[in-house]
């Protein structure tokens, strides 16, 4: 019996010690690694796709609702006056996720430019849809908000040989985030 | 056994993953760079040098039936303590770990040491078993992972080092690159050490 108590104390108190350690540390570091994921994930993609704006673009991210779903959106401002939108959608690659942030010049319905944020596609093969020359052949293009689903956007992009399906998951989540720049069009964005 | 040698038979004599070929799922998946590897290492002798610590101080405190669980306690939270630490100061490394910053909660080096040593040993030799063991294991993953992105990217720690025309052997940094890398390594270890003994 004794040997049973003991065993049951110094198991508790190890964990329970170990929890209040482990929380507190938590608590901790919350803040600054909520700030290293939005920094080092999103951060250098929102960058390029919001090329020229002047304002802190980390710092005046901001959550909206649509249709229920959460979405952070990055507002790119000229001169005070917001002229691009960016957020993340993600689409189905060879090896899994593909998370894509597109960036919308809002005043003339255009894509300023695409940047992979996240993937998992082979390297050397899947993964050139994450370099300049693929993603770039988006920048630019111009958006038709009538136009059906998934024909939205004005000029034809060629997939990468040999990464069908990477290319077509990064056409799956421009996609995604066509149809959703379309409601977001809809919304006051000043506010 | 002195202190000293308790300090340095992690280096050669009971090096990790190559004499005692534990450890090999880390050593296996985190070396596609120096870089991650010698991050991996880090953290795997930060882990296992304080959880020695530990389990040596309270080793007349724990009941034998439960020293396991208690171990997988102490070890558990020195491992979600880097994970922390290493997401809010060093992302980038967290980032390429990913998953095997976790996963060093299971990794037979660290229970095997609190359990073979560290539950037998004082405070002291048990810090030392632990920093020993873990250099070993740093280095040996460096090394790994510098010979495999030298081949497979042609850099060292992000550096270009090989010649310009150089074209990647992407291969290396791929699983299967790791299993015949770290194949070939262990077969010149081991006759070195077999003409040593003759």
């Amino acid at each position: 019996m004794k040997e049973a108590t003991q065993m049951i104390v110094v198991l508790v108190l190890i964990c329970t010690l170990c929890g209040i350690a482990l929380s507190g540390f938590r608590e901790m570091t919350a803040e600054r690694i909520e700030n290293q994921i939005l920094i080092n994930v999103q951060g250098p993609g929102v960058k390029r796709v919001l090329e020229g704006s002047q304002n802190d673009l980390i710092a005046d991210r901001k959550k909206i609702k649509i249709d229920g779903q959460e979405i952070l959106l990055f507002m790119g401002k000229k001169e005070g006056k917001p002229w691009a939108i960016a957020y993340e959608t993600l689409g189905k690659g060879f090896g899994g996720d593909i998370k894509v942030m597109v960036g919308y010049d809002i005043d003339n319905d255009k894509l300023t430019g695409i940047q992979i944020v996240s993937h998992k596609e082979t390297p050397g093969v899947g993964s050139k849809v994450t370099e300049d020359p693929y993603t770039q052949r988006f920048s630019g293009i111009d958006i038709d908000l009538e136009a059906a689903p998934g024909k939205r956007l004005a000029k034809k992009i060629d997939a990468i040989s040999g990464a069908t399906y990477s290319s077509k998951g990064v056409y799956e989540a421009i996609g995604k985030s066509l149809e959703l720049y379309i409601k977001i069009k809809k919304q006051d964005l000043t506010k | 056994m002195s202190l000293l040698s308790v300090f340095t038979k992690g280096m050669w004599k009971e090096l990790p993953p190559f004499r005692l070929v534990l450890g090999l799922c880390p050593t296996l998946a985190v070396t596609k760079s120096a870089e991650t590897g010698l991050g991996m290492g880090l953290a795997v002798i930060f882990v296992l040098a304080c959880s020695n610590v530990l389990v040596s101080s309270l080793r007349n405190v724990i009941p034998r039936k439960v020293r396991i669980a208690s171990y997988m306690v102490i070890i558990a939270s020195f491992v979600v303590l880097v994970e922390l630490a290493s997401q809010a100061y060093f992302y980038s490394i967290y980032e390429s770990l990913g998953i095997f910053i976790p996963l060093i909660v299971v990794n037979c080096i660290i229970l095997g040491r609190a359990e073979a040593f560290a539950s037998r040993n004082g405070v002291i030799a048990s810090a030392l078993d632990g920093l020993g063991i873990g250099l070993g294991f740093t280095l040996s993953l460096t090394v790994l992972g510098a010979i495999r992105e030298i081949l497979g990217e042609g850099t060292f720690f992000g550096a270009q080092v090989m010649w310009s025309s150089f074209r990647p052997f992407t291969f290396m940094v791929e699983a299967p690159g790791a299993f015949i890398c770290l194949g070939i390594l262990l077969a010149v270890m081991n006759s070195f050490s077999k003409t040593q003994q003759s």
